[in-house]
């Protein structure tokens, strides 16, 4: 815990010293200045505290059944880990479902484990107050495809549709304001007050970029944050009701953006303001 | 090539031709039944607003980009439905406007009842030439009021624009302030004087 408080007033120095260093030129964006501070830290990311507490859960006895999860088939074969996320979503045929990685890692401490669905969900993000295990057990599971190229098959018919669902959703518009993600996501160059906004619908490096950095540790929430977290955060500034955790609406959406993100290096666990 | 080959192809032909557009209705009608299963009630966020209106499910299933005619119909069925004032003003307090247009809250699951919800407006467009931290989503606001004047024409335009932007572009990002309740009547006069009084930061 120590080292972690240390971690970040070094990470909260070393930011405000680069903002400093940038605030002269107005040229100079927020993405060009997380950019330089991703540099600066590049050696350490707290999000690996996250991942060393996934690998741990991963690997030890747990729920009724006391087992661990290291026959868990993510899709590359029972207990294998290195690239599965890059490759995720996928179709398996053992729950004839698309599942992304929490969705797969739910059926996994179900069936294996022995847990209830309800058990497994109920923390599903992390908070200041307390960890969330299916949260960090997916931040393991993703850096071991860091540097993998993103390689999200569609050609089964169910991704497909998956796909093509999520990019609907996407699109959907409803609400007090009528908003979609395609309202602050689907435009090049544009940000909200000055948080600029990624284009990831109609440009390949910002759906590439933006997908490949999470989960990603947030330093103003001093937090390690999923992907989920993100889509969930979305849809509640979207003023939307909240989507059912690993749900079939949740997994098409990230089915639409991981293929999105196709040929890119997976890059996560990132590092975000 | 022979006949029957020449009639079996343009057979195929017709059929994808007939496919296509039925799959994707599919897509739409199993999409919207999907989002209705999987969300939740959440804070003041109920479940039940993912049910569409009607422009908003013609923006979702077009993308934003309406045949011409349904665009028409849609704008003229949004402008009938604008309440404008009844004492006929439409200018209120620049100064109230500008609270409203910095505050971003509201409407979501995070926010309670009784928070009164914001304007958003900073959040996409320039305003006061003060403020540097606007959003670029909408366009510039800046001057808004300096080039066009105040008169009562565009003092109705401005109101009607904030209450139902849709009425003039129906699947404009902004939303329906007025037309959906997120904003009361005297708000939107607030911020109506934000954007035309001459006094306002926006026109200074």
């Amino acid at each position: 815990m120590i080292i972690k408080q240390t971690y970040n007033a070094i990470l909260l120095l070393a930011l405000s010293a680069s903002f400093a260093a940038v605030a002269a030129d107005s040229a100079v964006t927020d993405s060009d200045r997380i950019e330089k501070y991703r540099e600066m830290i590049s050696d350490g990311n707290p999000a690996e505290f996250d991942e060393m507490r996934g690998e741990e859960l991963w690997k030890k006895a747990a729920g009724p059944n006391k087992v661990s999860l290291e026959r868990c088939d993510l899709g590359k074969g029972a207990g294998v880990v290195k690239g599965a996320y890059s490759e995720l979503p996928k179709y398996f045929k053992d729950t004839n479902k698309v599942q992304d990685l929490e969705s797969r890692l739910l059926t996994c401490m179900t069936t294996l484990q022995g847990f209830t669905e309800d058990e497994v969900a109920a923390k599903p993000f992390a908070s200041e107050k307390k960890q969330s295990d299916i949260s960090s057990l997916t931040t393991y599971v993703v850096g071991q495809s860091k540097g993998i190229k993103m390689a999200v098959s569609t050609k089964h018919p169910k991704v497909k549709e998956a796909y093509e669902i999520g990019k609907r959703i996407f699109n959907y518009r409803a609400g007090p304001y009528d908003f979609a993600c395609s309202t602050c996501h689907a435009t090049t160059g544009v940000r909200i007050r000055m948080q600029d906004l990624p284009n990831l619908s109609h440009n390949k490096k910002d759906a590439q970029s933006a997908y490949t950095t999470w989960p990603a540790y947030r330093v103003s929430q001093g937090l390690t944050r999923s992907f989920q977290w993100r889509l969930n955060d979305c849809f509640r500034q979207q003023r939307f009701p909240e989507p059912k955790f690993a749900s079939e609406a949740t997994v098409a959406l990230t089915t639409f953006l991981a293929v999105s993100a196709n040929g890119a290096e997976f890059a996560g666990p990132g590092l975000k303001r | 090539m022979n006949a029957k080959l020449m009639k079996s192809i343009t057979v195929a032909a017709a059929l994808a031709l007939m496919v296509a557009p039925a799959q994707g209705e599919n897509l739409d009608s199993k999409t919207a039944e999907i989002v209705k299963r999987d969300f939740r009630d959440k804070g003041i966020a109920k479940a039940t607003r993912v049910n569409q209106d009607e422009l908003q499910a013609a923006c979702s299933k077009y993308v934003d980009k309406l045949p011409p005619k349904l665009k028409a119909k849609l704008e003229a069925k949004e402008a009938e439905a604008i309440k404008y004032p009844a004492d006929g003003k439409f200018m209120g307090d620049w100064k109230e406007g500008e609270k409203l247009a910095q505050s971003g809250r509201g409407m979501t699951w995070s926010d309670k009842p009784e928070d009164v919800p914001g304007g958003n407006c900073y959040n996409c467009h320039q305003l006061s030439s003060k403020e540097i931290a606007y959003g670029t989503i909408g366009p510039s606001l800046l001057n808004f009021g300096k080039v066009r004047g105040n008169g009562e024409d565009i003092q109705r335009y401005v109101y009607a624009r904030i209450y139902n932007a849709k009425a003039s572009n129906a699947c404009a990002n902004m939303p329906r302030f007025g037309h959906m309740g997120i904003l009361s009547e005297a708000q939107m006069k607030d911020l109506v004087a934000l954007l035309l009084d001459p006094e306002s930061p926006v026109n200074k």
